[in-house]
């Protein structure tokens, strides 16, 4: 991170005017800041991944297995079958440009093979050379060309650069998924072992221990029992959870970042907080658990079936604990997971009820066949219905903005609900542009498992197009705290905020609602759950 | 995977040179991490850190949350900087042996 550029400098080469030699012959250049360190073989090997080998993104020669094209080749030509989209996507692109300057990556680099529609046609190139007539026959004309070892390394390279936030998909007039495309791509690649450590040590730490950090049942318990002792500090209440507690109403998973990173912890807290409210007013029994502990799924940026691994841990522990619905926290790809794929791939859940809330009769339809309902529609919902009694004052230090998480956002329509939750919880809050937010939301330059240390430049210039909207309203309205919903936002922001709008914090949904929430025989607050003075409370 | 050679001893590091292996760790590991931060001499309050790190890790299996070292340690987080100018993470964690947090962190 020391050789970061600083942020006056980073953009004063970066230019959008097109290069001046076809793309097919600018040879990939695999720059420092740009990429993450390859996958370590213990955990591709914890996992059964094939052709798994030392290598280096920077070397000539990655070690591949003397067949490799021919796997690649098998392994397209199989997922073609198998995924009628991937097909439709390969042939369908007109290469109309319409989505060529929605990515955050070309905006912040400038990188034509960043232009989701070039990005692309990296692959497309190569489908074109193995599986059409006029490939075959016209080769370069036709927009064809061989797989070979740099052509591998310009697909891993910009494979690793695209955060499958699907902005660019809404402005596709044909509906191309581009992160379905990446998807595709990545698990080609893992086929040959080159994955991203910062996605292969997650999957297999998630896959042995039951959540990407690798936090054992003893060290969860251990955790939220020191929030616990947090906020009898701060409240006077013990609110102390409940743990894999067989009959329970409602089990709750939330990414296991929430539980361990700063400054998704507070998020976590006002999670506990909010429990402890609902079981002492109406009674309702909430569960964690310590084997469904994480509710993140790198294996959806690895291959399918590293996903469905990951994800058939939610409704086995559901089953098992014989709960009514799962309650999922505020996580972003996770919800892209459960709406797009849980379904069909571990359910139906049919042993689960379709959720209702309990307190206020509120059917979930929108839950009905996935069973699982997203935080911010449960507390929007009991906040609807005066289930709360809250004291937005004690947020009134802060003027908030929204970031819609781009999964929650663009995989399931959550636009309103979060900003409903906000607009109760505190006094000032101010959107971004439009054109910044809702299904047109900018990816914090991190998804998809590219918010490792290394590739900091990336995810700096990758981030700038949200950091300027923030800025935005920053500049306007005096913003002062950034609030999302989903965990590697909460990772990713920090570091985004200081490098662009040091001002600016950041904070879950949830942290916001237990600051104004008054729990029953709770002391006189004095400080919010960071420990900082409440409004009216300063020395 | 690189090698560090250090007064006669021999370390695996990944490549932001944390040791992949905690039963590598040893003294001169510490002083070895020492000189790389700029460290001018260990106090009582360095070893302090190394020691509820390991502690954790060895009965967690992970790296304590920065909020749990600070309360362990009655350390605030700015002096935790102090003392290990990268850091609790790339500083103390390195130094204590510890491998590097993954996922959404």
């Amino acid at each position: 991170m020391s050789d970061l550029p600083k942020s006056e400098e980073i953009l004063k080469d970066v230019e959008h005017a097109p290069p001046k030699k076809g793309w097919m012959n600018i040879p990939v250049d695999i720059r420092k800041g740009m990429y993450c360190y390859a996958a370590n073989p213990k955990s591709l090997n914890a996992l059964g991944f094939p052709n798994v080998h030392e290598w280096n993104p920077k070397d000539e020669d990655w070690n591949l297995p003397e067949n490799w094209q021919e796997i690649l080749h098998k392994g397209f030509k199989e997922r073609l079958d198998r995924f009628r989209s991937v097909k439709v996507f390969m042939d369908i692109c007109v290469r109309c440009g319409a989505c060529a300057d929605k990515c955050h990556y070309f905006i912040g680099t400038g990188d034509p093979k960043n232009m989701p529609v070039l990005r692309a046609e990296l692959l497309r190139s190569v489908y074109r050379n193995d599986f059409t007539l006029a490939g075959k026959l016209l080769g370069k004309i036709a927009g064809a060309r061989k797989m070979d070892e740099d052509v591998l390394k310009e697909w891993w390279y910009y494979l690793f650069q695209c955060s499958e936030c699907r902005r660019c998909s809404v402005f596709c007039p044909y509906g191309i998924d581009t992160a379905e495309i990446t998807i595709f791509g990545r698990e080609l690649l893992n086929l040959l072992g080159l994955n991203i450590d910062w996605i292969a040590t997650p999957v297999a730490n998630c896959y042995r221990t039951g959540n990407h950090l690798g936090i054992q049942p003893h060290a969860f318990k251990d955790m939220l029992d020191f929030f616990v002792e947090d906020i009898e500090d701060i409240t006077g209440i013990n609110v102390e959870p409940q743990f894999n507690k067989k009959g329970a109403d409602i089990l709750f998973i939330t990414p296991s970042g929430d539980v361990f990173a700063d400054p998704g912890t507070y998020t976590c807290m006002g999670y506990m907080m909010l429990f402890k409210y609902l079981k002492d007013k109406y009674g309702l029994d909430v569960t964690w658990s310590t084997y469904a502990s994480e509710g993140g799924n790198f294996g959806f940026f690895t291959s399918h079936e590293t996903m469905k691994r990951l994800n058939s841990k939610m409704y086995a522990e559901a089953k098992r604990l014989g709960v009514k619905w799962i309650l999922g926290g505020e996580c972003g790809h996770m919800w892209r997971v459960i709406n797009q794929y849980m379904d069909t791939m571990n359910g139906p859940a049919d042993f689960l009820e379709e959720p209702v809330n309990p307190i206020t009769g509120t059917r979930f339809e929108n839950a009905k066949s996935t069973k699982m309902v997203h935080i911010s529609e449960f507390t929007a919902d009991l906040i609807k219905h005066g289930k709360l009694d809250l004291d937005p004052s004690r947020n009134d230090d802060l003027k908030v903005t929204f970031h819609d998480s781009c999964n929650p956002a663009r995989g399931m329509g959550m636009f309103d609900e979060p900003r409903y939750v906000i607009r109760s919880v505190c006094n000032q809050f101010y959107d971004m542009p439009r054109n910044t937010i809702r299904e047109n939301t900018f990816c914090c330059g991190s998804g998809s498992g590219l918010n490792a240390g290394e590739d900091m430049e990336l995810r700096m210039t990758g981030g700038l197009p949200r950091a300027n909207a923030v800025k935005f309203v920053h500049e306007k309205h005096g913003v002062n705290m950034l609030a999302c919903v989903c965990a590697i936002d909460r990772a990713a922001f920090p570091d985004l905020m200081s490098y662009w709008v040091p001002e600016v914090d950041v904070t879950g949904l949830t942290e916001l609602v237990a600051n104004a929430l008054i729990l029953p025989g709770e002391k006189q607050r004095e400080t919010n759950l960071r420990g900082e003075p409440l409004p009216g409370m300063e020395e | 995977m690189a090698t560090v050679e250090f007064k006669g001893k021999s370390f695996d590091v990944d490549e932001d040179g944390f040791i992949t292996d905690y039963n590598q760790w040893n003294e001169e590991w510490v002083e070895y991490v020492k000189e790389q931060e700029g460290i001018d001499e260990m106090t009582d309050e360095h070893k302090l850190v190394i020691k509820v790190l390991q502690e954790y890790y060895e009965k967690n299996g992970i790296a304590p949350m920065v909020r749990v070292l600070s309360k362990l340690t009655k350390f605030k987080l700015k002096h935790i900087y102090e003392l290990f100018p990268s850091g609790p993470g790339k500083g103390a964690c390195k130094m204590a042996g510890l491998p590097k947090p993954t996922g959404c962190v």
